[in-house]
């Protein structure tokens, strides 16, 4: 066989694994589950293409002369999907070293451990197309459709985009291996992916309120402030933004420098990523020393277990990135409600839902981490303790652990406006509650490295949960403006938790 | 073709388990109407073909699988009316070794003391004597993450024998282990046995089994096949100088093959 046909050999071999894995994760490996899974896909489809439809059908007419705001708004819708690739991007290039797999077998065959690389990271580089397309398809059909067929060039943006943000990915990730070492990569790649994918969003919101006073992030892009500092109309800076608009040079020029960009990341990182590879096999983690050896001191086996989750659950690097993400979801709202000081608790409220959506959907994942993530069943199950105190005992920790993260910023609102943290602090409470019994209700054993794939498990479980923070959220949020309208919001919230518990598996 | 199995009231107080009638079926009966009866102060191997119920059957006896029919004592405890009271006295240690990544051994290990409800102090000096009896002194406060399989079966074994069990269930313990390693967690079992304590073990290495083990049952098709000493076992066969190999597959060759 030539090197070129292995090379498609490996391609289509890649590719096959990828679709596989892609419909196992869909179907949860059920075929009863495909037609299921074809229908589901087509209704989001269509209410994504509705949804964009309200959003932007107004938007799609054609531009002859692009105003500096058109310009300005299209180049930081650009940069937000730029920076939410490029996060996933992070994430999925480090999977490259972590994930062995096959990679044991492929690396011992006499095979160039570079073409390998290039293959993987080709791989990456489509999935992350895909992500893009699966983004900006709704909004791009809608603007076709009402603003001609030249908004379709924004599909060759988004490839652009895909391809550049999976090259940065590639050199941010071996510099992160770099600087920590195999053992620190996976967090540290973990924290710059939360911080890149919800950074731009905020420091627009930031800007905003710092200037404007607003949380709006339209604010500061549609402002003559902004207009008056953006380049020239024909910088170089708007090429992405014409590129969008159908200037087809603009887009061939994008295409060929994102290229030439992942070429050059590729031919870098290909031979490094095979070293990094090579000195993390065989132990895909290096031993780690803990600083202080503090026993379990616990004055029963109920303390043993809950001293034992926290503990899991503090060095748990999903947990350390998803907390932040939620935090610097919060800093806009504080922000807003510092700058407001004095001003009344009105603006308070603000953080309400923020902070009861982020105590929801912590606890959902903390639920499963500690409720289905358990690493020696066995273990638990031959301990002289019922079945309902351990789950008793993880339960309480779900419920501490958000106590924790949550706290912190009660407090100090609980000073600047006592009314709406306490609302905030009860709709927190039953969100926490909400998701950790839905967890309950659907637990499935499962190991805790599999944290990333329990949405699989269920979907009626992945639904109701995001259903009843949202719920929660929306229903604090209009606790002090409308008490009607949050009661009717809290009993539908209900409802559906009820009927969730109904078609539970509910086991005993 | 069945051995000594000691069944008089006599002779169950003495018993540290006693299996009668148990049975379980999956799709087919994978434990059948079992009867198994192990001293105080005993080592049993449990041997037989892969798919015979020796795994089915001491999950069971530890609590992981609720049988479909029979009883089972654990040290006179009905354990299937007072699972509880079963499980303080019983340690189960599986073939695959079950930790926390992000534990220490020092801290997994309190951990199982806390569960079982062993003292602090006494814990902690339990766990440091047991770690440092099979070797991971250098690894006391390392994570788990990074271990190898036989690390991990090490430090799983220490923990089993941490709160100090008197029936130790261990479904093939020895896998993953090297040689020096192996020859510490047989010392390390020799030991208990030496202190009163009884352990059930299965093993597809004969000759541990020869060379341990007071007694060997063998099990096919969900059934005890044969029971006894190595010279029980010889005498029955009516193979004089036979190695427990050769008695194996005397007894249970057509069995292998099926399976």
């Amino acid at each position: 066989m030539s090197s070129a046909a292995t090379l498609a050999w490996f391609a289509r071999h890649e590719l096959r694994i990828a679709w596989r894995d892609w419909l196992g994760m869909m179907t949860s490996g059920r075929r009863s589950r495909r037609i299921g899974v074809i229908a589901g896909l087509v209704i989001v489809a269509i209410v994504m293409h509705l949804l964009a439809y309200a959003v932007i059908g107004r938007s799609g007419d054609p531009l002859v002369a692009p105003a500096p705001t058109t310009l300005i708004v299209i180049s930081a819708s650009i940069v937000l999907g730029w920076a939410l690739v490029l996060s996933q991007a992070i994430e999925q290039a480090t999977k490259v070293f972590y994930a062995r797999g096959d990679l044991d077998l492929i690396m011992s065959s006499p095979y160039p451990v570079t073409t390998v690389m290039s293959l993987r990271m080709s791989a990456v580089a489509l999935t992350m197309i895909v992500l893009a397309f699966v983004m900006v398809l709704p909004f791009v059909d809608v603007l076709a459709l009402t603003g001609g067929t030249r908004w379709l060039a924004t599909y060759g943006v988004t490839i652009a985009a895909a391809l550049s943000a999976t090259a940065m990915a590639l050199l941010t990730t071996i510099a992160l291996f770099r600087i920590f070492g195999p053992r620190r990569t996976r967090l540290a790649a973990q924290v710059v992916s939360a911080i890149v994918g919800a950074g731009f969003i905020i420091a627009l919101q930031v800007g905003a309120i710092l200037s404007y006073g607003t949380m709006s992030r339209f604010a500061v892009l549609m402002s003559d402030h902004a207009a008056s500092y953006a380049p020239r109309p024909d910088s170089i800076l708007w090429w992405p933004a014409r590129a969008v608009l159908g200037d087809s040079i603009a887009l061939a020029t994008l295409l060929a420098f994102s290229l030439v960009l992942l070429g050059i990341a590729m031919a870098v990182c290909a031979p490094l990523f095979g070293d990094s590879i090579l000195s993390v096999a065989g132990g895909s983690v290096a031993t780690r020393v803990t600083g202080s050896a503090a026993p379990f001191r616990a004055r029963s086996p109920q303390q043993a277990l809950r001293r034992k989750e926290l503990t899991l659950l503090r060095r748990d690097p999903w947990l350390v990135s998803q907390t932040l993400m939620q935090l610097l979801y919060l800093v806009p709202p504080a922000l807003m409600m510092w700058r407001s000081f004095g001003a009344g608790g009105g603006t308070a409220l603000l953080l309400v839902p923020v902070i009861v959506m982020a105590a929801g959907q912590l606890a959902g994942g903390i639920a499963w981490l500690s409720i289905s993530g358990e690493d020696a069943p066995d273990l638990i199950a031959t301990s002289p303790l019922v079945a309902s105190a351990v789950m008793r005992a993880k339960i309480e920790v779900v419920l501490i652990a958000i106590g924790v993260v949550l706290t912190p910023l009660l407090v100090p609102m609980a000073v600047a406006a006592p009314a709406a943290a306490l609302i905030a602090a009860a709709g927190a409470a039953v969100a926490a509650i909400a998701a950790t019994a839905i967890q309950y209700w659907f637990r499935a054993q499962a190991r805790r490295s599999q944290f990333r794939r329990r949405h699989t498990s269920s979907r009626i479980a992945t639904f109701a949960e995001a259903f009843s923070s949202i719920g929660w959220a929306a229903a604090s949020a209009l606790v002090l403006m409308s008490p009607l309208v949050a009661g009717i919001t809290a009993t539908m919230v209900l409802l559906v938790l009820a009927l969730t518990y109904a078609i539970s598996p509910r086991r005993a | 073709m069945m051995l000594h199995v000691p069944t008089s009231p006599a002779e169950t107080t003495d018993l540290a388990l006693s299996l009668r009638g148990l049975t379980k079926r999956f799709d087919r009966p994978v434990v059948d109407r079992l009867d198994l009866s192990i001293m105080r102060g005993e080592f049993y191997a449990l041997l037989g073909p892969n798919g015979a119920g020796k795994t089915t059957t001491l999950r069971m006896v530890a609590g992981l699988l609720k049988p479909d029919g029979g009883a089972i004592s654990v040290l006179g405890v009905d354990a299937l009316r007072d699972p509880v009271a079963a499980k303080q006295v019983i340690a189960w240690v599986s073939d695959e070794p079950m930790l926390y990544d992000k534990l220490t051994p020092m801290e997994y290990l309190e951990f199982v003391g806390g569960l079982w409800g062993v003292e602090a102090a006494a814990s902690e000096q339990t766990a440091r004597e047991l770690l440092v009896s099979l070797g991971l002194e250098a690894h006391l406060n390392e994570r788990c993450e990074g271990f190898s399989r036989g690390m991990r079966q090490k430090v799983t074994l220490a923990g089993a024998l941490v709160h100090d069990p008197k029936l130790i269930i261990l479904d093939e313990p020895l896998t993953g282990l090297d040689a020096v390693s192996a020859r510490h967690v047989k010392n390390l079992l020799r030991e208990r046995v030496a202190r009163g304590r009884t352990v059930i073990m299965t093993t597809h290495i004969l000759e541990v089994a020869e060379r341990m083990a007071d007694r060997i049952g063998v099990i096919a098709s969900g059934r005890l096949i044969a029971e006894g000493t190595l010279d029980e076992l010889r005498q029955q066969i009516g193979e004089g100088n036979s190695s427990l190999e050769d008695l194996f597959v005397a007894l249970v060759g057509g069995e292998t093959i099926a399976a």
